[in-house]
């Protein structure tokens, strides 16, 4: 019994290994890889997708994949997944945010990629790896994750070597919910160069605190990024109405930078345009 | 037909009115003495003596610190303690029209009226017309909302208590189910259209508390000047009309009057849960049932808890806030367990 269930166990890895290792069978699903047609429910996925020159591949995208233009945006939600309507465009990947439809897209037969958000860079660069073996373009994506890192790279030897760092608030909405070191922005923020105020809140928790407006006040950051644009129709005009905002020292001094909250919220290929954002606000100080 | 109200005592006790003055008090004064940042709290005195006429005092603040102490902390506790009186008073009123404990403020579709409206504005705004019409979308959702409960709520040709309650509900069900769609359809408003559900007075300004205040006169003045009818529509519409109070008309005043309590509230705090059911009850369980107690101590006590709740939801993790609504009921359901099992009225 012991025995034949070993030596069934023997076969499979066998099976698995030679599978695994013929070059023809590689080469089989790198082909068929590149056929596949795909659905992203991912802004972030959208542009990463035609970031790597996936982007023919890419039936139908999610309605808040807004970049790039040419993604063919439709009314599917990344939010509520309805996977008769994917399968309405006879996609047979998915790239989503979560699985919240994996068992629906099982039953159909659709493969489901899951790419949550990025905690760090380097989690970035694996989703890109990840989506590059996904779509075939293995080579693309590798290209890119390089010019990322050689970009940043480049932009992280142009921040100001200052003995005291500049402290900054990083504004999510206008209820000042901001983000600490512990998430991907802040970890951007800190690379630019900044000391993050939001760091004296919620140590543990997710990393997002609604801060005190009397604590940022009184914290006197030297530069202030508005990453509530778009949503909440922030600008360093309002931000100076605020009561005691006025006393800041960004504001008086003209150091409040507004950035595309989209770009600000994605963990895509984009990063670089809001890192170099951030070190040129540094730089403006 | 035996009602509380006949046994429980109508007068109002100084000792009540002077325990509610006090509480407003040391809201005010913890409220602007306490905060995220800490500023010595001879400073604080200096600064707020400084602003005093003939006084004549130097306030030994920096310029930030001046201006948290009088444009960040004095409008928001003031504003706190503006919406803890409407909410509160609001809730009392409601209990009595309607003759139903568990009736709160936002019974008749307020809170799911104005949960639209500022939806609607939250997914439409640009950077062109920015957030600033959201307290405006606020109270004219809440009112509309209890507008349309209003005028749907007959039965049987006439509006029953029974018959407004019913409507409320079909209303909030049917405006919420319109705002849930349009949320969906706009995910990413989602964490936008729930903050505000969670009440804030983060953003609290002198803008703000100027809106309310004629609001918080106008109401606290109807509502005081109704606090015997209150008492006598308590013990059933038959009876109020055999005692010659016009029902119909009374009740319209008094719900008008506390929708619009409510409405004001709700536009400058989101929705504030637990205080307009909590602070009655609580007054009532304290003092026994007559609303001329009631109304006047829910005015006064509802003001305080809600200052405090709101200096608990700024400090308790400070710098970063705690919303407002999780502080009310879990700071507001043990204390009103409390009072209830404390209370010798708890039994009935």
């Amino acid at each position: 019994m012991k025995f034949r269930t070993s030596l069934l166990f023997a076969l499979l890895v066998a099976l698995c290994v030679s599978l695994g290792a013929t070059p023809a069978g590689a080469a089989r699903s790198e082909a068929s890889n590149a056929d596949r047609k795909i659905v992203s429910l991912s802004p972030t996925a959208t542009e990463m997708l035609f970031a790597i020159g996936a982007g023919d591949q890419v039936v139908a995208v999610d309605e808040q994949s807004n970049y790039p233009t040419d993604a063919p945006v439709t009314d599917l939600s990344g939010i509520d997944v309805n996977a008769e309507a994917i399968a309405g465009y006879k996609a047979d990947l998915v790239v989503a945010q979560d699985d919240t439809a994996k068992g629906a897209l099982d039953a159909l037969g659709i493969k489901l990629l899951v790419l949550p958000a990025a905690n760090r860079l380097s989690e970035t660069y694996a989703q890109l790896r990840k989506l590059g073996k996904a779509t075939g373009h293995v080579d693309e994506a590798a290209a890119v994750v390089t010019k990322m890192t050689a970009d940043l790279a480049g932009l992280r030897a142009e921040v100001p070597d200052s003995s005291s760092k500049p402290r900054t608030f990083y504004e999510l909405d206008d209820t000042l919910y901001s983000a600490t070191s512990k998430t991907f922005i802040g970890q951007l923020l800190r690379q630019a160069g900044f000391r993050n105020i939001a760091d004296a809140a919620a140590e543990e928790g997710s990393g997002y605190p609604q801060l005190s407006s009397e604590y940022v006040v009184d914290a006197n950051p030297a530069v202030i990024f508005l990453a509530d644009t778009k949503c909440c129709g922030q600008t360093a005009a309002t931000v100076a109405q605020r009561p005691g905002f006025d006393t800041i020292a960004a504001v008086t001094k003209g150091h409040v930078v507004t950035l595309d909250d989209d770009v600000a919220s994605r963990w895509g290929p984009r990063v670089v345009e809001l890192f170099r954002e951030l070190v040129r606000a540094n730089q403006a100080l | 037909m035996t009602h509380p109200a006949a046994v429980a005592p109508t007068v109002l006790r100084p000792r009540w009115v002077v325990g509610g003055v006090v509480a407003v008090a040391v809201a005010l004064v913890l409220g602007l003495t306490v905060g995220a940042v800490s500023l010595p709290v001879s400073g604080v005195v200096g600064e707020l003596l400084s602003h005093l006429p003939f006084v004549g005092s130097k306030s030994s603040l920096s310029a930030p610190q001046a201006a948290i102490v009088t444009e960040l902390r004095l409008p928001r506790v003031v504003l706190g303690l503006l919406v803890g009186a409407l909410l509160a008073s609001a809730g009392a009123c409601y209990q009595g029209v309607f003759r139903n404990p568990l009736v709160d403020p936002y019974l008749l579709g307020a809170a799911a009226g104005a949960g639209l409206a500022v939806t609607v504005v939250i997914i439409s705004v640009t950077a062109a017309t920015g957030s600033a019409g959201l307290p405006l979308a606020a109270f004219a959702g809440a009112l509309g909302a209890v507008g349309l409960s209003w005028f749907v709520g007959r039965a049987g040709g006439r509006r029953s208590a029974a018959s407004l309650l019913l409507a409320g509900i079909a209303i909030t069900s049917f405006l919420t189910a319109i705002q849930t769609y349009l949320q969906q359809r706009n995910s990413d408003t989602i964490r936008q259209v729930y903050s505000w559900i969670l009440g804030r007075l983060t953003t609290a300004d002198w803008g703000d508390v100027l809106l309310v205040l004629p609001y918080f006169l106008i109401t606290a003045a109807v509502l005081l000047a109704h606090r015997r009818v209150l008492d006598v529509l308590a013990v059933g519409d038959e009876e109020a009309a055999a005692l010659g109070v016009p029902v119909a008309r009374t009740r319209l005043v008094l719900v008008a009057t506390a929708s619009m309590a409510t409405a004001a509230a709700v536009s400058v705090s989101g929705l504030i849960a637990f205080v307009g059911i909590i602070i009655p009850h609580a007054v009532r369980l304290a003092t026994g049932s007559s609303y001329r107690i009631i109304i006047p101590l829910s005015i006064l006590y509802g003001a305080a808890f809600l200052a405090l709740a709101d200096l608990v939801a700024r400090t308790a993790l400070a710098p970063a806030e705690i919303p407002i609504g999780v502080v009310t009921a879990f700071v507001g359901a043990p204390f009103f367990i409390l009072v209830l099992r404390t209370s010798p009225e708890g039994r009935a």
